[in-house]
Order: C-alpha cells, then sequence, then structure tokens
C-alpha cells in the first residue's frame, strides 16, 4: 500500500458530477450563479452554497452538503453501543457532551436501567452537558458577530470558551471530543475541587455575558443588520421540523427539556426563552440571537442549581463510584426505539433497532438538527440580498460535522 | 390518546389501513399500507384531535437480502398534544419504492433524499430527488446490508 500511487491524473477525472442544479439553461436573463463555500469562511465550515443571483438579490439557493459525510449509521452496525460514543462526539463536536448525553439516555432506556442511574451521576451530566451548551452558544454568537462584521465578539466569546473547555479537560481529559458520559454511568468522577471551581467561573461568567449581550444584541449596528432578516414564520417552521433556538425564535415555548423532562431537568428551576419579534418581525435573525444569549443566562442557572446539588445533597462521597452501573454487556431486547433530547442547536433524535441477539445496533439512524434547520435556508433567504445571506447562514448555528454525518 | 384509539380512528377514515399494532416500540407503532401513505399522513397531519404537525424523524431500513423487504419508518409528534407516534411501511426490497410525504411535511424533503442516497428507495412525487451526501456519480447506496465498495471514484482509490 505504501508504494501505491494514490491518483493518476486522467483528464476525465475532472468532469464533475453534476457539480450544481441550475444549468445555464435555467437561467433568465441578468441571472448568474455564484458558489459560495466550500472553503469560505462565513459558511461555517465546508457548506456549498450555490446562490442564483439577479443583480443584488437572491432568486433561490441550493445548498450542497456531504463533504465531510463519513456514513456514521455505517460504523453504527459494526460496533458495539459503548464503542459509538467517540463517534457520536464527533458529530456535533461543538457540543459533544450533549450529543454523549442522548445516546447514553436512549442506550439506558433500551436496556431499562435509566430509573436506576444514581442522582449524583445524573447532575454531572446535566452539568457537563449545560457547560458544552455555553461554550456552542459562545461559538455561535461569536462567529455570527464576525460574519456581520463584528470581530471583538468573537474574541470575547472564545477567551469565555476557553475557559470552559479548560475546565472540561481538567473533568475528561480531552477539550472538545470527551467520551466522558457512558453508557450506565461516568468515564470518571468529577475530579477534586472542581466543583469550587466551577463555581468561581460561573461568577466570574455572568458579567461577561451581560457585557456580551450589551455590546453585541443590544448594538445598534447588529440590530440594523439582523432585525427583519430571514424571518421565520412559526408555521413554516414546524412544516420545516425546525426546533431549537431558531423555533423558540420564532415564538414557540418548545423545550425538550421541558416538555421530555428528561434527566434531572424536572428538578431545576429555569425559563424558556422565546423571541418576541422586539426589533423587528418575530423570527428574525435578531430574535434567534437573542435566544441563543438569553439561553446562556439560563444555562448559568441550571449550571449553579446543580452545583448546589452536587455539592449539597449529592456531594462527593470517597466510596461513590460512576462506573458501578455500567453495564459488563449490552444487549437489549428485540425492539425499537426514538430517544430524543434538547441540544444547542435543537431537536437531536436517534433511532436505534435492537434486534435482539447481538451487541451491535441493527440499524442507528441519527435525527441531526442542523442537518434539519439547514433545509430552511432555501426559503428564508429567496428574495433577499446576498448581504443578508450571510447572516442567515449564521443565525442558523450550523456544525457540519452533524449535516453531513 | 392510547394507540388503539388512534389506529381505530385512522381505519374509520381509510378502511383498512392498518394493517398491524406493534407493541415493543418507543413510541408505538403501527405497521400501514404503503400505497396510501400520503393520504395518512396529510389525515394525521390535519385531524383536529390529533395535529401530528411535525415530522420529527424519517428511517430506512434494510431488512437484508434474504428477507427481501425494506421498511420506512416516520416518526410523529404532535406539538400541541404531545402524542408520539411511529409510522412502519415495509416495502419490496427489489422494486424499493414508496410516495413521498413532502407535500404534507415540507422536512420530509431532505429526509427523502437521504433515505434516496443511502439506501436506493424511490420516493414517488418527490420534489427534487437528489443524492443528498454522496456526490452523483457514487455507485450503489451504502447502507443496503449487502453493499460493497467500489474499487476506484474518478481515479482515486476508495479502499484505504
Amino acid at each position: 500500500m505504501a508504494n501505491q500511487i494514490q491518483y493518476i491524473y486522467n483528464e476525465a477525472h475532472l468532469r464533475n458530477s453534476e457539480a450544481t442544479k441550475y444549468g445555464e439553461k435555467d437561467l433568465k436573463t441578468g441571472e448568474m450563479i455564484i458558489n459560495i463555500g466550500p472553503q469560505h469562511p462565513s459558511t461555517h465550515g465546508v457548506l456549498r452554497l450555490e446562490v442564483v443571483t439577479d443583480g443584488e438579490m437572491v432568486v433561490d439557493v441550493v445548498p450542497h452538503i456531504g463533504y465531510l459525510h463519513r456514513c456514521f449509521e455505517k460504523h453504527t452496525e459494526s460496533l458495539a453501543y459503548n464503542q459509538i460514543i467517540p463517534y457520536v462526539d464527533r458529530m456535533d463536536y461543538l457540543a459533544a457532551m450533549n450529543s454523549e448525553h442522548a445516546y447514553a439516555m436512549g442506550v439506558e432506556r433500551m436496556l431499562g436501567i435509566e430509573k436506576e442511574i444514581p442522582k449524583r451521576v445524573e447532575y454531572i451530566r446535566v452539568l457537563v452537558a449545560e457547560l458544552n451548551r455555553l461554550a456552542s452558544h459562545f461559538v455561535a454568537i461569536g462567529t455570527y458577530g464576525m460574519d456581520i462584521g463584528a470581530m471583538t465578539s468573537f474574541f470575547w466569546m472564545m477567551r469565555d470558551r476557553e475557559h470552559i473547555l479548560r475546565l472540561l479537560e481538567w473533568v475528561c481529559g480531552a477539550r472538545m471530543l470527551y467520551n466522558y458520559i457512558w453508557v450506565g454511568g461516568l468515564y470518571y468522577d468529577l475530579p477534586v475541587g472542581f466543583e469550587e471551581r466551577c463555581r468561581e467561573f460561573i461568577n466570574y461568567l455572568e458579567p461577561k455575558v451581560r457585557e456580551m449581550d450589551k455590546l453585541l444584541i443590544e448594538n445598534k449596528i447588529f440590530v440594523e443588520r439582523t432585525a427583519n432578516v430571514g424571518v421565520l414564520p412559526l408555521d413554516v417552521a414546524i412544516n420545516y421540523g425546525i426546533t431549537g433556538p431558531m423555533l423558540r425564535g420564532s415564538g414557540l415555548k418548545f423545550d425538550l427539556r421541558k416538555v421530555d423532562g428528561y434527566s434531572v431537568y424536572p428538578e431545576i428551576d429555569f425559563d424558556v426563552p422565546v423571541g418576541k419579534g422586539e426589533m423587528g418581525t418575530k423570527g428574525d435573525c435578531w430574535d434567534r440571537t437573542y435566544v441563543r444569549m438569553q439561553e446562556c443566562y439560563q444555562s448559568i442557572r441550571i449550571i449553579s442549581q446543580s452545583l448546589d446539588q452536587l455539592q449539597g445533597e449529592h456531594k462527593r462521597t470517597r466510596d461513590f463510584d460512576p462506573k458501578a452501573m455500567v453495564p459488563k454487556k449490552i444487549r437489549p431486547k428485540a425492539q425499537d426505539l426514538y430517544v430524543r433530547a434538547e441540544n444547542p442547536k435543537g431537536e437531536l433524535g436517534y433511532y436505534f433497532r435492537a434486534d435482539g441477539r447481538s451487541d451491535q445496533p441493527f440499524r442507528c439512524k441519527v435525527r441531526a438538527p442542523s442537518f434539519v434547520n439547514l433545509s430552511v435556508i432555501s426559503e428564508i433567504a429567496r428574495g433577499g440580498l446576498i448581504a443578508d445571506l450571510i447572516a442567515i447562514i449564521g443565525s442558523i448555528d450550523l456544525v457540519l460535522g452533524e449535516v453531513d454525518r | 390518546m392510547s394507540i388503539e384509539e388512534i389506529k381505530e380512528m385512522i381505519n374509520n377514515h381509510l378502511p383498512e389501513m392498518v394493517r398491524e399494532v406493534i407493541q415493543n416500540t418507543t413510541p408505538a407503532t403501527l405497521m400501514v399500507d404503503p400505497s396510501r401513505i400520503v393520504e395518512l399522513c396529510a389525515f394525521l397531519r390535519s385531524d383536529k384531535s390529533l395535529y401530528f404537525d411535525s415530522l420529527s424523524c424519517l428511517t430506512a431500513l434494510d431488512n437484508g437480502p434474504e428477507s427481501g423487504t425494506m421498511e420506512v419508518v416516520y416518526t410523529l409528534y404532535s406539538i400541541p398534544y404531545d402524542y408520539k407516534l411511529n409510522i412502519r411501511c415495509e416495502i419490496d426490497r427489489n422494486l424499493p419504492q414508496i410516495p413521498s410525504v413532502a407535500s404534507v411535511w415540507r422536512t420530509a424533503d431532505w429526509h427523502e433524499r437521504e433515505a434516496f442516497d443511502l439506501f436506493g428507495i424511490n420516493f414517488l412525487n418527490h420534489p427534487d430527488l437528489r443524492r443528498i451526501l454522496l456526490p452523483t456519480d457514487w455507485e450503489g447506496h451504502p447502507l443496503l446490508k449487502d453493499y460493497s465498495q467500489q474499487e476506484k471514484y474518478h481515479g482515486i482509490t476508495v479502499k484505504y
């Protein structure tokens, strides 16, 4: 293999496989196709948008995805349930803890051990998942600011995200792809002193988020740039299966942490912020970003309450073993199960089918929130300006690892 | 509302639509006739006591060449009533086709394109049935149980 040449030049290889949906004959006079991406920074990864333009106006947008496709679902069919977790991390790499949490929850539900997981484990899961949600929203807000011309927001948000990544690195040794939440438990307990440091951190963080709120969300230039842009009406959002901050930005109070009440979320007090169209129309880009910003405060509240529990009722004991409930052999009974959880991007769902005879899933389909949220882009960008298209992509908050899987 | 009640409602509206209730799934599953799936979905979405207004997930499954069947599973969710439901259709593996529900839920558009791409299921009357994750000239459909990789793609060795 080492001596083999990987690629031999042949002109026929340059024939492209239908690079665009629209051809020259489909265009009217004055229309032009522009490809944005896959290497363009404002597409947040390897997304290519085929844009049919008429001067400055967007006539149609066709997203082309799949540049990062690894066929996760094929991998799962040849791996045991516990070995899939690292692959799950690599889907939404900005919020790996949340994806792991949903996955572990699904497999535990299939095994019927969901109710037996120790409370301390559940609180740690919620704690790390919310820290990760903050990190993910920070990237979303920071890069969104940068997309439309505000550099400071990016630096400030990245600075605070770095603190979160270091905390999580302390917990499990990795900065982004953790493999920390296991089926039936956790890899380790929290390191000694983590609770105190984490509380110190969120006390530092809250004023910083408030500062960001003032600097970016209430900024007149930002408002002018995002209000009334990319308006997504609620009925369209539901029909397109939009979830997460995008759906809440359109005004529906729908959060799976409240609706399904999984893990220990029912015991925690937090609000669900929704877009109200304060600066323009309900469901515009500003509303979506506003909802993300407000969710940061709610995440801080959840973290603070989890820390109360972890230092109070469910505090560290000498004999606590987070791996006590981890099953030696994971072989669920023959069944189908759809499990879903609220990720920073929206509803993350797994459709499992277990055949009851093997340790590997017969099928594990992922309903990725970014994939579904991206599908609405041509609907809301059509008829707008090219510059607004960039603002719309940023407000969707994509992670291409999850879109392409 | 229990699964039996939903089954009764559907069968009153569309006779002999539901073939079977499958119990070992979460949420519960109704096995239905694939040829009338669009009528069924339109009914489930707009009926006043159900309002299954969101299609959470669309899963395709390949049961392998021995069984000769494929399945399409629609996971529905009703936001107003908080109902969950799975609708399962079994289709022939040698001629995998099923009517598209993209006219009922627009989100089905991309889900069906993905199923077409990875399983080769032909969704009839789909507005824009192109491959979505793989390039157009990729050979075969990777999630089929009997899939084997092509050797070369545009001169690049596929197997690493």
